[in-house]
């Protein structure tokens, strides 16, 4: 299958803390492509969907989350998770 | 209004405040979309759990899907599970105290469920907190 991939800065000035990680893994939850994030293209990679393992990446601003998503809606899950981190989560 | 399909998530603390200021959490980082309920002091509204008013609260965040339980110390958890023997029988296997730290677990928990997950998924999410 394949597979979708895409990174974007973490421009909010939290970064990935709390309330950003609740936000990122319920988008992810909404799509139905199993979708990893990494502070790094060569990984470690860490399941969207999983909130306690998301909160654990403790990325911070400036640092890059790379994205990639397989299945059906994989393409329309990228984009989005790319979109709420452009929006700074919509926090600011 | 069609009742809500999400697994509820009840908090169970000895205070009160502790109780409503965990709730405050879940609605502020994870929204309205998972029904929630707290309860927190004993009937004389000292520090204590009361095992009615936790029967209370989850009757109040009561979800087809189930209803996970989030507790603080000791008194919490067994007048919890003395609540949820309490309930009636086709409920019971729907109701799961979940081992995880009573914020944390309360938030990480509503996240899960906020996505539709089904009661053990929900219980595991708050228990991976306990794993490093």
């Amino acid at each position: 299958m394949q597979e979708v991939t895409a990174s974007a800065r973490l421009i909010n000035t939290v970064g990935l803390h709390a309330r950003p990680s609740v936000k990122l893994t319920q988008l992810a939850k909404r799509f139905a492509a199993r979708i990893e994030v990494a502070t790094s293209a060569a990984g470690p990679w860490t399941d969207a969907k999983s909130p306690v393992k998301i909160m654990r990446v403790k990325a911070s601003q400036g640092e890059v989350l790379h994205f990639k998503a397989s299945g059906a809606d994989a393409d329309a899950a990228v984009a989005a998770l790319i979109d709420i981190v452009e929006r700074k989560f919509g926090e600011e | 209004m069609p009742a809500n399909p999400n697994v509820g998530i009840v908090i169970v603390s000895h205070s009160a405040k502790v109780a409503e200021g965990a709730a405050d959490m879940v609605r502020q980082m994870v929204g309205d979309n998972v029904p929630l309920a707290s309860v927190g002091g004993n009937a004389e509204g000292g520090l204590g759990t009361d095992v009615a008013a936790i029967m209370a609260a989850i009757d109040r965040a009561w979800s087809e899907a189930g209803v996970a339980i989030l507790v603080d110390l000791g008194g919490a958890e067994t007048n919890s599970e003395m609540a949820v023997e309490m309930m009636p029988e086709e409920r019971r296997e729907r109701i799961v105290i979940c081992n995880a730290p009573i914020v944390e677990g309360a938030v990480m928990a509503a996240t899960e469920a906020s996505g539709g997950s089904a009661l053990a998924v929900v219980r595991a999410t708050a228990e991976e907190l306990m794993s490093a």
